[in-house]
Order: C-alpha cells, then sequence, then structure tokens
C-alpha cells in the first residue's frame, strides 16, 4: 500500500490520456484492475526514478484505461454529479482544425500521429551527450517547435520536462482533429470590423515599445501571472506544453477549479447571479455556475482584458458558456461557447476532454522562483550597453 | 469589557494562563482542547459578544476560553462532519509581529536626532505605515528560539524591507497565510478539503489520504488532514523554508512541521491553533492561537489579489529600458 501510495506521484504526467472510448484495435492492454494498476504505477515510478520519466517504458498501450460498461455517474450527497478530483486537457489535437481535414480521423490516422509523438518524445528523451561542444552562437533549432521554444535553441528542456500531451482528443468516442467544432470548418471565425480595429489598436499601443523594454512588455506568462495559452480561461485550453492540470473541488453552492499553472482558483458560485460591475474584470472573469439535468453550466464574464483568447483581447461584451457533464470513469466532457459580438462575428464552440489525473498537482509557484524576467530584462539591458560601446 | 469574563465556560479544563502576565488576558488559555459549553447562558453571551467587531478586536485573545457551541449550533456536512464551507478571516495584527508589541511608527526605521524615525523608503505613507499595537497569539508570549535563530529573527527584522517575501508579493506559506489581513475560502466536501487565500493567489489542498513523504518543498507545504472527532487536524511540512511567520522577521526552517487544528466554536467561528516543531530553529515545539471569522455578508466573496504585478516596478523598474526611478 505504502508503495503504491508513493508512486502516485511518480505517475503525475505519465498516466493522463486522452483516450476515451476507443475500438479494440487502437487500445492495448490495459491494467485490468487494481492490482495492476498498481503495477503500472510502480513500472512508472522506476522510470521516474532513472530521470526518464516521460519517454520509454511508458508506452500508449499502458497508458489506455479501460472504459467499464457498468460504470454509473458518481453524485455527490446533494444529487449532482461527482466532478471532484485532478484532470488534464493535455491533447496532441489542435485548437484549430488543418485546412485540408475533416473534422474527424480514422483510426489509423490516431495510431500513426500518436506513434509520431511517441517516437518524438523517446528521442527528446535521450541523454545529452556530455562530451559535445557548446552550441554555436544563436543555438541549434531542431524544428520541433516546443522543444525550441523551451531551449532558444541551446538544449534547455528536453522531453523529461514536456508534458504535453501524447494522444489525440476523443470526444464522444470521436477521435478530433480539432477543438473548436462550430463554425463547422473548425477554425475560428472572423473578427468583426470593430474587432479587427480594436486588434490593430492594441498591436500599435505595443508597438511604441520595443519587446524587451519593460516588464509590461513581456508575456503574461512569462511575468508569472498567468498561464499561457488561455490554460486557466475560461475557456481553458489546453496549451500543448506542460502543466494542463486542474483540480476540482465541489460544494453544494461552490464549484472551485485550480489551474496548476499558476496556481490560479477559481471560484464559479452556484445560484442566482449577481455580476461584479463592469470596471472590475478579474483574470479570470466573475463566474458563476447552475445545475442543467446531470450537466453543470457556468456563465462567464468581466474577463481581464488582458487574458487574451487566441491572442484576442475580450471585450466588455465577452462571455463564455461552459458546460461539464461527466462521460466516463476518466472522462469530463467539456463544451464551451464564446459570444463576444463586439469581437468575433460569430459565436464559437469547443469540446475537450478533460481526463482523470491520476496523480497529485504540485504548487507551481512560478513568480517566488522568476530569474526569466530579471535576466530577460539585464540581457537587453547588456546588449545595449554592448550596442553603444560599439557604436563610440 | 467585562462580558470577557462572563462570557467564559466554567469548564474550562486550565485555569492557569500559559502566556505572559503582563497581558489583559492574563487568565486565558491557550489549551489545546477547546471546552464545549453546554449552557445557554454562555452561548447567548457569545452571540452579543461575537457582533461587536469592535469589542471583539480587544477580546480576541480571551474568547478562545469562553467554551464552544452545543454539536447543534454549527453546520455540519452531510456525513455530520462540522462544515467549515465558506470565507474566514483572522481579526486582530498577528501578521504585523505574531509576537506581543508595542505600537511602533514603522517597521523599517533609521536613526533620528533625538529618537529612530521612519526609514525613508516607508516616510511618505505616513501614518498607513505604522504599525499597530498587538498582544499576540504565541502561547508563553514569546517565540523559543535557539540563540542563532533568535539573531537571525532580528537581523531579518533590520532588514525587514530587503527580506520581507510578503513585500514581493511571494506565497505566504503557513501558518502565515491563516492571519494575513486578507480572507480566505474554504471548499470542503466529504473527498475534499482545499484552501484558497485571496493574498497572492496562494492556495493548498488539504490531503484527506496521506499521499506519503513530500516529493518536493514548496511555499505552502504538503497538507494532509484528519478529523479528531470535530476538530480537523492538518499536519503540515514540505516547506522551503523560505517564508516568514509575520512582518516582524520571525522564521523557521525547511525542517518545520505544523500541527494545525480548526475547530469550529459556533457556526460562524472556527478556534485556529498551529503547533509549529522545527528543532533546527526553535528549542521547543510551540503554539499559536486565534479565532477565525465567517464573513456574514451574504455577498462577500473572496477578491483577486494577484499582487505579483504590484511589485514589478519594485523589483524589475531598474532594468526598464528607461528606468523611471533615478
Amino acid at each position: 500500500m505504502d508503495t503504491c501510495a508513493r508512486t502516485r506521484f511518480a505517475g503525475r504526467g505519465n498516466a493522463a490520456t486522452l483516450g476515451g472510448t476507443r475500438p479494440k484495435a487502437a487500445r492495448g492492454p490495459g491494467p485490468a484492475g487494481p492490482v495492476s494498476g498498481c503495477a503500472l504505477a510502480v513500472a512508472l515510478a522506476g522510470v521516474a526514478a532513472t530521470g526518464l520519466a516521460t519517454g520509454i517504458a511508458a508506452p500508449a498501450a499502458a497508458q489506455e484505461r479501460e472504459v467499464r460498461s457498468d460504470w454509473v455517474v458518481p453524485r455527490t450527497p446533494d444529487g449532482h454529479p461527482d466532478l471532484q478530483g485532478n484532470w488534464t486537457n493535455a491533447t496532441v489535437t489542435p485548437i484549430q482544425r488543418p485546412r485540408d481535414q475533416g473534422p474527424v480521423h480514422t483510426w489509423e490516422a490516431v495510431a500513426r500521429i500518436e506513434g509520431f509523438v511517441r517516437t518524438a518524445r523517446q528521442r527528446g528523451a535521450q541523454d545529452s551527450d556530455p562530451n559535445r561542444s557548446a552550441p554555436p552562437v544563436g543555438g541549434i533549432f531542431s524544428g520541433d517547435a516546443r522543444r525550441d521554444a523551451a531551449s532558444g535553441g541551446t538544449g534547455g528542456y528536453n522531453s523529461f520536462y514536456i508534458d504535453a500531451g501524447e494522444l489525440v482528443a476523443v470526444f464522444n468516442g470521436e477521435p478530433r482533429t480539432s477543438l473548436v467544432v462550430h463554425p463547422d470548418n473548425g477554425r475560428l471565425p472572423e473578427l468583426t470590423e470593430e474587432g479587427r480595429g480594436r486588434a490593430a489598436e492594441r498591436r500599435r499601443f505595443r508597438s511604441q515599445f520595443g519587446s524587451y523594454d519593460n516588464p509590461e512588455n513581456r508575456p503574461l506568462a512569462e511575468r508569472c501571472i498567468m498561464s499561457f495559452g488561455s490554460n486557466a480561461g475560461p475557456p481553458m485550453l489546453p496549451n500543448y506544453f506542460y502543466n494542463n492540470n486542474y483540480t476540482i473541488v465541489q460544494t453544494p453552492d461552490h464549484v472551485m477549479i485550480m489551474t496548476e499553472m499558476v496556481h490560479d482558483v477559481r471560484i464559479i458560485r452556484l445560484g442566482e447571479r449577481k455580476p461584479l460591475p463592469p470596471h472590475i474584470r478579474p483574470w479570470m472573469g466573475d463566474s458563476w455556475g447552475r445545475w442543467e439535468g446531470d450537466t453543470l453550466v457556468v456563465e462567464t464574464t468581466n474577463l481581464h482584458p488582458d487574458q487574451t483568447l487566441q491572442g484576442i483581447a475580450p471585450s466588455e461584451e465577452f462571455k463564455v458558456i461552459e458546460r461539464f457533464t461527466r462521460a466516463d470513469e476518466h472522462t469530463i466532457n467539456y463544451e464551451f461557447t464564446v459570444e463576444d459580438p463586439i469581437m468575433w462575428s460569430e459565436p464559437w464552440r469547443g469540446e475537450v476532454p478533460f481526463k482523470r489525473l491520476d496523480g497529485l498537482v504540485y504548487e507551481y509557484a512560478c513568480h517566488e522562483g522568476n530569474y526569466a524576467l530579471e535576466n530577460v530584462l539585464r540581457g537587453a539591458r547588456a546588449q545595449e550597453r554592448q550596442g553603444r560601446q560599439e557604436r563610440r | 469589557m467585562g462580558g470577557a469574563t462572563d462570557s467564559r465556560g466554567t469548564d474550562r479544563p486550565r485555569a492557569t494562563d500559559s502566556r505572559g502576565t503582563d497581558w489583559p488576558q492574563a487568565t486565558d488559555s491557550r489549551g489545546t482542547d477547546w471546552p464545549r459549553a453546554t449552557d445557554s447562558h454562555t452561548l447567548s453571551v457569545m452571540k452579543r459578544v461575537f457582533v461587536r467587531p469592535v469589542i471583539l478586536a480587544a477580546l480576541t485573545a480571551a474568547l478562545p476560553a469562553c467554551g464552544g457551541a452545543q454539536d447543534g449550533d454549527i453546520p455540519r456536512t452531510p456525513s455530520g462532519r462540522p462544515d467549515m464551507n465558506g470565507l474566514w478571516q483572522a481579526l486582530g495584527n498577528a501578521h504585523w509581529d505574531i509576537e506581543p508589541h508595542a505600537a511602533r511608527p514603522a517597521l523599517a526605521m533609521q536613526p533620528g536626532p533625538v529618537i529612530p524615525v521612519p526609514a525613508n523608503e516607508v516616510l511618505a505613507l505616513g501614518a498607513v505605515g505604522s504599525v499597530p499595537s498587538g498582544y499576540g497569539i504565541v502561547e508563553g508570549g514569546a517565540i523559543p528560539y535557539l540563540p542563532e535563530a533568535l539573531a537571525l529573527r532580528d537581523e531579518n527584522r533590520e532588514m525587514w524591507l530587503e527580506r520581507d517575501p510578503e513585500i514581493r508579493c511571494y506565497l505566504p506559506g503557513v501558518p502565515r497565510a491563516t492571519y494575513m489581513p486578507f480572507p480566505f475560502q474554504i471548499f470542503q466536501s466529504d473527498s475534499k478539503v482545499f484552501m484558497t487565500y485571496e493574498y497572492a493567489g496562494a492556495m493548498r489542498e488539504i490531503y484527506l489520504e496521506d499521499p506519503g513523504p513530500p516529493q518536493v518543498d514548496s511555499w505552502m507545504g504538503q497538507s494532509v488532514g484528519r478529523w479528531e472527532g470535530d476538530t480537523f487536524v492538518v499536519q503540515v511540512n514540505g516547506f522551503n523554508g523560505q517564508a516568514w511567520l509575520d512582518r516582524a522577521g520571525n522564521h523557521h526552517s525547511a525542517g518545520l512541521t505544523v500541527t494545525e487544528r480548526y475547530t469550529m466554536i459556533g457556526p460562524d467561528h472556527i478556534m485556529y491553533e498551529a503547533e509549529l516543531n522545527d528543532p533546527a530553529t526553535y528549542s521547543r515545539p510551540w503554539k499559536i492561537s486565534m479565532p477565525l471569522y465567517r464573513n456574514i455578508d451574504p455577498n462577500a466573496r473572496l477578491g483577486q489579489f494577484k499582487c505579483v504585478e504590484f511589485v514589478e516596478e519594485l523589483m524589475y523598474g531598474h532594468l526598464r529600458k528607461n528606468p523611471i526611478r533615478r
């Protein structure tokens, strides 16, 4: 028991899957019961202990979990579906659909995509060569956007540090090619004329500064203010990098959702809506919820103007409606609709499976150790000094 | 003020004072077993006292001994546990200094021609930057520091502007989070207990199932909770040792274990007690205690105090392309 409990730590990040209901052909021999579940955790712990947690010996087959047909929705004492626990929305399915694809993958394509991701991860998890020489000035770019973004081409993060999701998002049994499902092409709608104007104004305002002039010119995530990629949202989207983890706690009159990065707690009050005044715009807005049958419906307004969504700042009329429905033992079906008539020409909608995370969520203390922001700015000032000296 | 005496239960297990003798609450007991009063007179007096915040501020230390509520008087979850869901806050001035202290002009001082005066850095705040007095929440009055740890505390106090993690909006740690001058909210179900603090958006899950030794050090530590009767007992360890206990430089090491006890003594009050055990810093385990008050305003809600952005000028202003400070 002790061993089993301890290994839940190591299982973090490995046990998450976006499998959902898959045909036998695409599913491996999952853990069949509590004993093998523990064995899996032990196996993963062993892997983690070697410092190679994410790449090897944790094939997708081992990550698949059986969906029990006799599963019934667990309920809280007041009769509502129990959404509590730790969840992840990490996936390889992109937010917007590539233009040459239909809405649903074939299972053959799923196997190909997931195999490719696994192979890339294994490659990225290899030990670094201790005898290699320093990278050239400017770094070496691998072409893998995620790795390059983290390391600046100098070998910063390898796969060990990245937990971007390895599986295609399966929603209601369909392996999806995008998280956006409306408009029908799976892509964001056009901005309105007003929306284009506001976006241009925002760009114009920013363009008067250099990217490294002031802390306020750096991205929110680099400043440790919010996660990147609308992790906390709402809508809560995967960031395709790491820490796509959430904790939900539910009481009769509240639902609390904590986003791992940056320990952001969204408190959803249930019942009659008493909105905040329009000038108070918290980072994750003002959320109110209600139960519609077995679905938790949450409406959020007053989103912070800098909490952008796909690069677009929410207007004062921004509203997002989220729907949380338990789909199976391992899954919450998360649906959202973004309505912002000032910015977007039509509402758009997405569907994201949130999968149960068999692990703990650790403290993400970002600001307290944020050497990056200081050094980014310091580096820019050093370059300016160097430039001035060279001109002399 | 007589209410303080009247409202005390007659069946207190400890009559002797465990704190210093200089304080008005000299006969107060800060034991771990909050007596559960059963006579209705006590309860009615409690209610009268509890609705007078001004009096309360002076009486906070006396209240622990005044007795608890009857079982029927506290809200309970469907499974019968005390229901601590809600918005809570400590009153008093423990966040300035958990030890007994007189009011003083500022936390940061400099020598003056006659007596010390506020340091230049805080001078502009005037009375807003002054420290109100507090009678302390430490059992026995003083923290039992080891000599070197006491020297570090005094040094911390001198270096407050440079060292207090609160100034930089760092996570508060435990128990400091509890008595920051901000509310916090408890989310409690049968399977989960979660505490979320307005200050810095700090939070912690209280694991109801022990996950074993903490795998990483952290500011807020790893919390494991269990019920001992109607008291929720939380063991916290796995600290990184960087948090402070107040604005007065009181500190601990990464080896700290905090044992917190949350006991509802009425529908709107929790008696909070914490024992701090840190052999590298203190000569013996020691305790703090204070009541926590529910915000009963039906419109009250936890605000967002994401102070990271508020301290950017302080922390990074000198690295701007064109610094606005000389």
